[in-house]
């Protein structure tokens, strides 16, 4: 594949996601020796700890000091390194949001955050580990690139996509195993930073998923083909940043209904941002945002969370029907309108 | 390397230089934190007129010392340092805080040439600094890095999680200023939030301390000669007079933003030269 990973299609199954993350990062430390590695005690929890073994001058363990991470690698940036730094999504999108915003990107600085244990991942730690808002906030933040992969083989394409970038980037990915939703490492499928890709055709309407979502959009669109004889457009945006508009356009304009699902709040993440194109498009679409309404997640298995929360294929499968039966105004002519 | 009494007595000229500039350019602004740059002159002086390894010519040379102005407020005292030194035309300080100017209340360093660091959130200079000295380390530099902070700014949690790494790693290219003018916006720091004993705590901490007068550029010298020969990381805490030079202003903590219309700047102007005077008459007598 392009980028050329040395992973086998059998070792892909056996890694997690964030494995896939160290691994390819110890790559790219191969290839560049400005690159280091910052963790706040989490080198093994958040993979960064497979650079750490292969480069230990190249690799800083901060402790649990997240401001002060975010601060330091700013510094090693302004000084020519790329630093590539980790910590679990919430702390890196909260704890210390000030430094992410003016020590990162208000200066621009060449730095790449690989946010773990994204969403609701780490399930049953509950609330104070679930990042559930960081899409609202990396998304507001200018100069900020922001990238949630499906699965282990995207987070290799974002992470290697990422270096290749200047400036910074927050990439979010979960804790543990994904779905796998690019099984074969070596399967090209045109991973660019900013193209959704379009997982399934459809022409009835169109899920636009990020994340482990998307995987869940895709058994979705599937089983509604072969059970309602639904068409279902499925695309995974993967970057939330700068996003995908042409696609979001070409989906409202070829199948008038859009849902969009993600492990985040509704408020601020992907469906906020197809809102946003939606509403400025003028165009009538049925819409609907799937992930956390304005609550706090419940505590328990990621796949029960998705269930409960309503972003699993059930929840997906759902919802497009309820979506398909709703009516809505196909044109500009608002007299019949109640 | 002893400062010579010819060099002491040039460096004075230059802060005082450079405290007339800091007033002017509160002045042409309207207000500006008059209190906190003029305590951090005559450290801003000696950085940039003796330590400093940089280039007039090539602000972003690769092999520069670095210097992170942490306490960011101090822009009004840090960007006629800069124009002054040559890196920027000095005619844009007439501009300092007017709409579109390249220089606000804190520089931005993407738009004020020789600005290492945006600074101005509190807390965030020493973190960058820290990692300024960490890459010289990676990337086999020998540059220095200095960072000045304000005694407030310690307050800061992200400046003790700085302190522990500057330790940890064994940051010794970096020599650290606290500018403690004992003052901050709501007023006194041991009033506000008890520093003291201060020099205790960064010692506790691992870090080498040196307690100095920071109005004495002999002093500040001197603690940076130690500081550059020493293998593990030093602070110095420069005892520090908020508005130094200005007796009208001095040490009141009313004065860590202010405006100055005319009659008051001919006043300041009037007491800078006093000032000057006394540091002089200083020089001659503890000069060797």
């Amino acid at each position: 594949m392009a980028g050329g990973f040395v992973y086998t299609a059998v070792e892909s199954t056996a890694m997690s996601t964030a494995e896939y993350y160290g691994n390819t990062l110890a790559e790219l430390g191969r290839e560049h020796p400005e690159i280091v590695a910052l963790t706040a005690d989490l080198a093994n929890s958040t993979k960064i700890g497979i650079f750490q073994q292969e480069f230990p001058d190249r690799f800083f363990n901060v402790g649990i000091a997240e401001q002060n991470m975010f601060g330091v690698a700013a510094g090693m940036a302004k000084a020519g390194c790329v630093p590539f730094l980790s910590t679990f999504s919430v702390f890196a999108s909260l704890r210390c949001a000030d430094q992410l915003h003016t020590d990162i990107c208000y200066q621009n600085v060449n730095a790449k955050i690989i946010a773990t244990h994204a969403g609701t991942s780490f399930g049953q730690a509950g609330s104070t580990h679930h990042a559930i808002v960081d899409l609202a906030v990396a998304r507001s933040l200018p100069n900020l690139v922001v990238i949630c992969p499906a699965d282990g083989v995207e987070t290799a394409n974002a992470v290697r996509a990422a270096y290749k970038l200047q400036g910074p980037v927050y990439i979010r990915i979960n804790r543990g195993f994904d779905r796998v939703l690019y099984g074969d490492p070596d399967y090209d499928y045109g991973f660019e930073v900013g193209k959704a890709v379009e997982l399934h055709e459809g022409t009835d309407i169109t899920v636009i998923a990020t994340g482990s979502c998307a995987f869940q959009a895709l058994q979705a669109a599937n089983f509604l083909e072969s059970s309602d004889g639904l068409k279902v457009r499925v695309l995974n945006i993967h970057t939330i940043k700068p996003i995908d508009k042409e696609a979001v356009l070409k989906a409202i304009s070829d199948t008038r209904r859009i849902i969009t699902v993600e492990d985040h709040s509704i408020i601020g993440g992907l469906g906020s941002a197809v809102a946003e194109i939606i509403a400025e498009a003028g165009k009538g679409c049925g819409f609907t945002r799937l992930g956390h309404e304005d609550n706090f997640a419940p505590i328990g298995l990621h796949e029960d969370i998705m269930s409960i929360v309503g972003i699993d294929s059930n929840g997906i499968i759902a919802t497009v029907r309820e979506v398909m039966n709703k009516d809505f105004e196909q044109d500009d002519n608002w007299d019949d309108e109640v | 390397m002893s400062l010579s009494k010819q060099e002491w007595l040039a460096l004075e000229k230059k802060a005082h230089e450079l405290r007339n500039l800091c007033l002017d350019t509160t002045y042409w602004a309207g207000s500006g934190h008059i209190g906190g740059g003029m305590s951090s002159i005559d450290i801003l002086t000696i950085l940039y007129h003796k330590y400093l390894n940089i280039k007039k010519d090539d602000p972003n040379w690769a092999d520069r010392d670095r210097f992170i102005l942490s306490k960011g407020h101090a822009g009004i005292a840090y960007a006629p340092v800069l124009c002054d030194y040559g890196y920027n035309d000095l005619e844009q300080l007439k501009t300092f805080n007017l709409t579109n100017s390249k220089m606000g209340i804190h520089l931005d360093a993407n738009k004020v040439v020789g600005v290492d660091a945006s600074t101005g959130s509190l807390g965030h200079g020493l973190p960058i600094a820290a990692g300024t000295a960490l890459a010289a380390r990676v990337l086999g530099k020998s540059y220095k890095t200095y960072c000045l902070t304000g005694d407030g700014e310690l307050n800061e949690g992200s400046i003790w999680e700085a302190v522990l790494s500057i330790n940890n790693f064994n940051l010794n290219s970096l020599i650290t200023f606290v500018d403690r003018n004992h003052c901050m916006i709501d007023g006194d720091t041991e009033e506000v939030m008890k520093l003291e004993p201060l020099a205790d705590k960064f010692a506790a901490f691992g870090l080498v301390v040196k307690e100095v007068d920071g109005q004495n550029i002999k002093e500040l010298c001197e603690a940076v000669d130690f500081a550059l020969a020493s293998d593990r990381p030093v602070i110095i805490i420069a005892d520090t007079k908020k508005g130094a030079g200005i007796k009208m202003i001095e040490g009141d903590y009313k004065w860590h933003y202010g405006a100055i219309d005319e009659d008051l700047y001919n006043r300041c102007k009037s007491e800078l030269d006093e000032y000057f005077k006394a540091r002089i008459e200083r020089v001659e007598r503890e000069a060797k």
